[in-house]
């Protein structure tokens, strides 16, 4: 059976629980801690941009299967002002914070899989995927 | 991969072990050393604290609570050093493409400057150019023609690297185009005026002296686009004089005038043109002086034009200690007979 969970971010306490909730499916799909930790920034990093750019937003967390492969998927949607130049924002060096590896980057190296949907003014989905080896 | 980390693993216990009992410096040794060989296998900060408290774990019994939960957050924190290590990786393999392409660049820039061997009885020719960086902001040519004239350049675009290489090339195909002047050198600065104001950022501006010398009545013909003057060296007297150099820099406006001026060349007298690199180096925070430039000259001026330019940038750059804060052009050009 495969869960799905979803959590509104609307605050820090938000990123919180998604940051826990992730945790907790990472460990029950059977992450080790490093990548449970690594999942958990990558939630982080999705959450913190949801709240500080588009104020609010959901994380969706679900477990995915594909030909026998466990993993989990990380899905950040909202309905914010999007990302003008994503090019730009995948470029290291690139973040507010000075390229010291976090931000969007960032997330793309510590899960597996990454995808980002944004339209100007009318929101960003940015979808991540980390497979159990 | 997994194979790695499993002897990884045992190569560590066996470490943090000996560590234990015997608290060696031998042992830190090692340590290091292993560091470097875990750099090398892309083991991230993570993993290795991951690695530290599984070790650990198993080494000793009963290890308290709070050491494990302990590490639970150091790892936490380690993910973040571990991102800006991987970041750093990725921007060094960036840098190391950049460089690549910079080379293949620069070796470009290269070819755009003259290599033809100049043989003439009359005239001993001598021309060095040394970028600061990879790329050069100056230019230099020097053609002959079948009579025996010959026409010289150096060329400065205020500016370095890569934009200013770029105008380099475009000095070098307006000269092309302009064969007909390649002795008369105010009205080869007035066209080449032309273009550049024309083609390049109102930021960017270029100087230039253009020389032509006539071997039959042994005059240099010259005009200054506002060029670091040069020197006119008098064997008879063993002095130097500098050149003359009014003259508007290129690319200011469309229509300037240049004054062409001439100097009459006895056997062993010789010009010398430069670009400010030569004399905007600085030893110790004290700028190189025209004076020492010229000491400099006289002190080879029994070699080859060739030596002498080279001598003189083996110890200008020796004296900045190796480190060129510009450009670096010389050029002499001698009258032998
Ligand atoms: N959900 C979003 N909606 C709108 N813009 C976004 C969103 N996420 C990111 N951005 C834009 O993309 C840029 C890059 O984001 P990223 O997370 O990589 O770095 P950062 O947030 O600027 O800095 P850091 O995360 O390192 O503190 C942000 O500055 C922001 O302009
Ligand atoms: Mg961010």
């Amino acid at each position: 059976m495969q869960v799905q969970t979803h959590v509104d971010i609307h605050s820090e306490w938000g990123i919180v629980a998604a940051r826990q909730a992730g945790r907790k499916l990472a460990r029950e799909i059977g992450f080790g801690s490093v990548d449970q930790a690594r999942i958990t920034t990558a939630i982080s990093e999705l959450a913190r941009n949801i709240y500080l750019y588009a104020n609010k937003g959901q994380i969706y967390i679900e477990e995915v299967v594909n030909s026998g492969k466990r993993g989990i998927k990380i899905v950040a949607k909202d309905q914010g002002p999007g990302i003008k130049d994503i090019r730009k924002v995948m470029e290291d060096g690139y973040t507010t914070s000075g390229g010291l590896g976090a931000g969007l980057p960032g997330v793309k190296r510590l899960m597996d899989e990454f995808t980002i949907d944004s339209e100007l003014n009318n929101g960003t989905t940015i979808t991540s995927v980390k497979w159990l080896r | 991969m997994e194979e790695t980390k499993l002897s990884m693993y045992q190569l560590y216990k066996e470490m943090l072990n000996d560590y234990l009992q015997h608290k060696s410096e031998h042992v830190l040794y090692s340590a290091q050393q292993l560091s470097k060989e875990m750099l090398e296998k892309d083991m991230s900060p993570e993993e290795m604290v991951s690695l530290h408290i599984s070790v650990f774990k198993e080494m000793v019994e009963d290890l308290p609570e709070e050491v494990v939960d302990s590490f639970e957050l150091l790892l936490e924190v380690m993910i973040g050093y571990g991102l800006a290590h991987r970041e750093f990786m990725s921007l060094r393999d960036r840098q190391r493409q950049l460089d690549s392409e910079l080379n293949v660049a620069a070796q470009m820039q290269e070819s755009l400057l003259p290599h033809e061997e100049i043989n003439l009885k009359t005239l001993d020719f001598g021309v060095i150019s040394v970028p600061s960086g990879k790329m050069s902001g100056d230019y230099y040519h020097y053609i002959q023609d079948e009579n025996g004239n010959m026409g010289v350049a150096v060329a400065d675009v205020i500016g370095k690297g890569v934009p200013a290489a770029m105008c380099m090339s475009m000095i070098k195909y307006a000269m092309d185009s302009l064969p007909e002047q390649r002795l008369q050198p105010a009205a080869l600065l007035e066209s080449l005026n032309r273009v550049v104001e024309r083609n390049i950022a109102d930021d960017m501006f270029i100087t230039m002296v253009y020389g032509s010398y006539d071997p039959k009545k042994h005059n240099f013909y010259y005009a200054s686009a506002g060029h670091e003057p040069g020197f006119f060296y008098n064997a008879d007297t063993d002095t130097f004089e500098e050149l003359e150099t009014k003259g508007l820099v290129l690319g200011i406006t469309p229509k300037v005038h240049y004054e062409e001026f001439s100097l009459s060349l006895e056997p062993g007298d010789f010009v010398v043109l430069l670009s400010d690199g030569v004399t905007e180096g600085r030893t110790e925070g004290e700028f190189i002086e025209r004076d020492d430039i010229t000491k400099l000259i006289r002190k080879y001026k029994h070699l080859p034009a060739q030596d002498i330019v080279n001598q003189v940038f083996r110890e200008l750059e020796k004296m900045q200690d190796f480190h060129l804060r510009d450009d670096f052009t010389l050029l002499i050009l001698r009258r032998n007979v």
